[in-house]
């Protein structure tokens, strides 16, 4: 299934970070033909350079993800399953393979992240953020955020998705369309489950405090050190039915 | 002669006219051909495969994600929006009951097995053209299929559309025999084989051939471009008018564009860059090149007036040359010649001096990847920019590249940009 050497990658990540740190000013890349940059186009005009976000906080960083988190990702809007017309016009007739190779490009790349912005909310209700991401809500079933995206909130091999460095807007509309289903993973869908044990308040802190974290570790976790609290459909390396 | 006698008379018109259409919109053509013999060794099966693959069927008769062939897509078109039925086996929802000659019963004459009409969002129009051999094949291989048990969803019609009896008047004036057009003196073996694929399963003309208001296709234009209905898209002319038809285009460049999806003077997008996806990257080299070899045949038909306008305003291309300078020139160049085979010319690129604008608004506001094909598995995309600029924006960027480098195009109104930016929402 993953055909990527993960320690090559994140070794290479690391280097690559390490180089391009300097370099951080958002300067307008010159687009060849032929190279994968040039046939992202079409992608990093919303998603910004190599996929480091857009300007606006609605379209995500998808640098540095999990290929199999982009992947599927990739396969739902296709099919209908994460509901956003111009990705799934985008991506019509797009093959599998095609789609696994633009996975594995946008996670190889490490732009450097902007700083974070600080979150507005009240101090008691990000520290309700913090613990509901560090520790969760046993009483409710709720998960600590950490459990399964890793200590550093940078996600884990090879399907787990970072947290930080992602705009307020875009993580609460998440959970908004996790629980009223635009946005749907295989089942058992863990993250729509989770969402729907969650109050509207316990999102907006959640999401305030996560956006307002700084980056720590750049690229995903190799493994988490137990097994994950839940069974979750999306760690399933989807294909399509044609 | 008198009141009660004059009324009778009327009343007797009036049945011999609803009977006649009645029995002109039910009358079968031409007498059901002999079923072929099942072929050995699974080869039927196959060459239904194929022969699906050429005519997409799976495009309309596949929901996005669906199982294939389970039925479930949707069809906009300009009298409600048509969901294409589930073909597999299964026998309450799919083909499980049908036999051999309901399937060609249904290809030739459009009808169902209890004989009710079928709407001919089904393209049965072009599908008479297909052979006896061709029908069994394909039965063969839907046979074949996995049966799934997935309800068909009703069509969703505005009235008067949704009385499916109203069919029978349609085909009372539109549904005509398959007409004998006169081949060449001495056809090559290509030629015939391609115009049987043209005119049948590869159902050019449904989206290539003009239609009336009623969606008939108008019979003597051939496939002259047209507005595919409810999708705003455009189809160009496939004639061979030279600024706006194939008529500059090889042989090759045909070949390529339905191989592949790229060609160096147009790329397939919209439609069309899923009948590529789906079907044409997979015809074999004879089948393309007869393909070809048929639509380069095809004289002009006298479509290149419509790509000639007046100028439009100064302020409007200045304008749009300052926009086409900032988003565009990078891949399409500043001379429009863009950078082929990855990203196309736009100086007399059919799609962008067509008729319509649509194309070439629809681009700019949604964007969009060459298919995926064996020949090119890894299209270069367009963005989009719908979200970025405004209606204004679009008309002036679009009416800079149709009137630039040669291209002599009409300039762009507001009004069009926002009917397609509707549908495309």
């Amino acid at each position: 299934m993953p055909f990527v050497n993960y320690k090559y990658k994140i070794l290479g990540g690391l280097a690559a970070v390490a180089l391009s740190a300097p370099l951080a000013a958002q300067q307008p890349e010159k687009l060849e033909p032929g190279t994968m940059a040039g046939r992202m186009a079409a992608c990093t005009a919303c998603h910004g350079a190599q996929g480091r976000a857009g300007p606006d906080g609605y379209y995500p960083r998808i640098a540095g993800k999990p290929a199999d988190y982009l992947y599927n990702q990739l396969v739902y809007f296709r099919a209908g399953q994460r509901q956003y017309r111009p990705m799934q016009h985008l991506l019509e007739n797009m093959s599998d393979d095609y789609l696994q190779q633009i996975a594995v490009w946008f996670s190889d790349q490490h732009p450097p992240y902007p700083d974070p912005r600080p979150s507005r909310l009240p101090a008691a209700t990000l520290e309700h953020g913090r613990q509901l991401v560090m520790e969760g809500d046993r009483a409710r079933g709720v998960p600590a955020c950490v459990s399964c995206h890793g200590q550093a909130l940078s996600g884990v091999l090879p399907a787990v998705p970072a947290l930080l460095g992602l705009p307020h807007d875009y993580l609460s509309s998440q959970f908004g369309a996790w629980t009223n289903g635009l946005r749907k993973a295989i089942a058992p869908d863990c993250m729509a489950d989770i969402a729907r044990r969650l109050t509207p308040e316990d999102v907006s802190a959640v999401a305030g405090w996560l956006s307002s974290q700084p980056v720590r570790e750049v690229v995903p976790a190799a493994s988490l050190p137990g097994p994950m609290p839940m069974e979750c459909g999306s760690q399933v390396h989807v294909g399509s039915r044609r | 002669m008198n009141k009660r006698g004059f009324l009778l008379g009327v009343l007797a018109v009036a049945v011999a006219a609803v009977g006649t259409v009645f029995w002109m919109g039910h009358r079968e053509y031409d007498a059901p051909a002999q079923a072929t013999a099942a072929e050995e060794g699974g080869q039927q099966v196959e060459r239904g495969r194929y022969l699906a693959r050429l005519g997409n069927c799976v495009g309309c008769h596949t929901a996005p994600g669906g199982e294939a062939f389970a039925g479930g897509r949707a069809l906009a078109t300009p009298f409600g929006t048509f969901y294409g039925p589930n073909l597999t086996p299964d026998p309450a929802n799919g083909l499980g009951k049908w036999s051999a000659d309901d399937f060609w019963r249904a290809l030739h004459q459009g009808k169902a097995p209890d004989g009710s009409l079928l709407y001919p969002a089904f393209p049965y129009p072009s599908y008479r053209h297909v052979s006896r051999a061709d029908a069994d094949a394909l039965f063969a291989y839907l046979r074949s299929l996995p049966p799934v048990a997935r309800a068909n969803r009703p069509h969703e019609l505005e009235f008067p559309y949704d009385q499916r009896w109203l069919v029978a008047v349609w085909r009372a004036f539109y549904f005509r025999p398959m007409s004998d057009e006169p081949a060449p003196a001495e056809p090559s073996e290509a030629w015939l084989r391609g115009r049987y694929l043209v005119q049948g399963l590869a159902h050019c003309a449904e989206c290539h051939t003009p239609r009336n208001r009623l969606g008939a296709m108008a019979p003597d234009a051939g496939l002259a471009g047209s507005l595919i209905g409810g999708q705003s898209w455009y189809a160009p002319p496939l004639t061979g008018d030279r600024v706006t038809g194939l008529g500059e285009w090889t042989r090759q460049d045909v070949i390529d564009l339905l191989k592949t999806g790229i060609a160096p003077r147009s790329h397939a997008a919209g439609p069309m860059a899923e009948a590529v996806h789906q079907g044409f990257q997979y015809a074999n080299d004879a089948d393309l090149e007869a393909m070809a070899v048929y639509l380069k045949s095809l004289p002009a038909v006298g479509t290149d007036p419509a790509s000639v306008s007046a100028a439009a305003s100064p302020a409007l291309m200045a304008a749009g040359g300052k926009l086409y300078e900032q988003h565009c020139a990078q891949c399409h160049g500043a001379d429009g010649q863009g950078r082929p085979p990855a990203w196309p010319p736009l100086a007399g690129n059919i799609s962008v001096v067509a008729a319509s604008s649509d194309n070439a608004v629809h681009m700019v506001l949604s964007g969009g990847f060459a298919p995926a094909t064996a020949g090119n598995p890894q299209p270069h995309g367009m963005p989009p920019f719908g979200q970025s600029l405004g209606d204004q924006d679009v008309a002036a960027v679009v009416s800079f590249i149709r009137q630039n480098w040669g291209n002599q195009a009409s300039a762009v109104s507001l009004p069009e940009v926002r009917r397609v930016r509707e549908a495309v929402r």
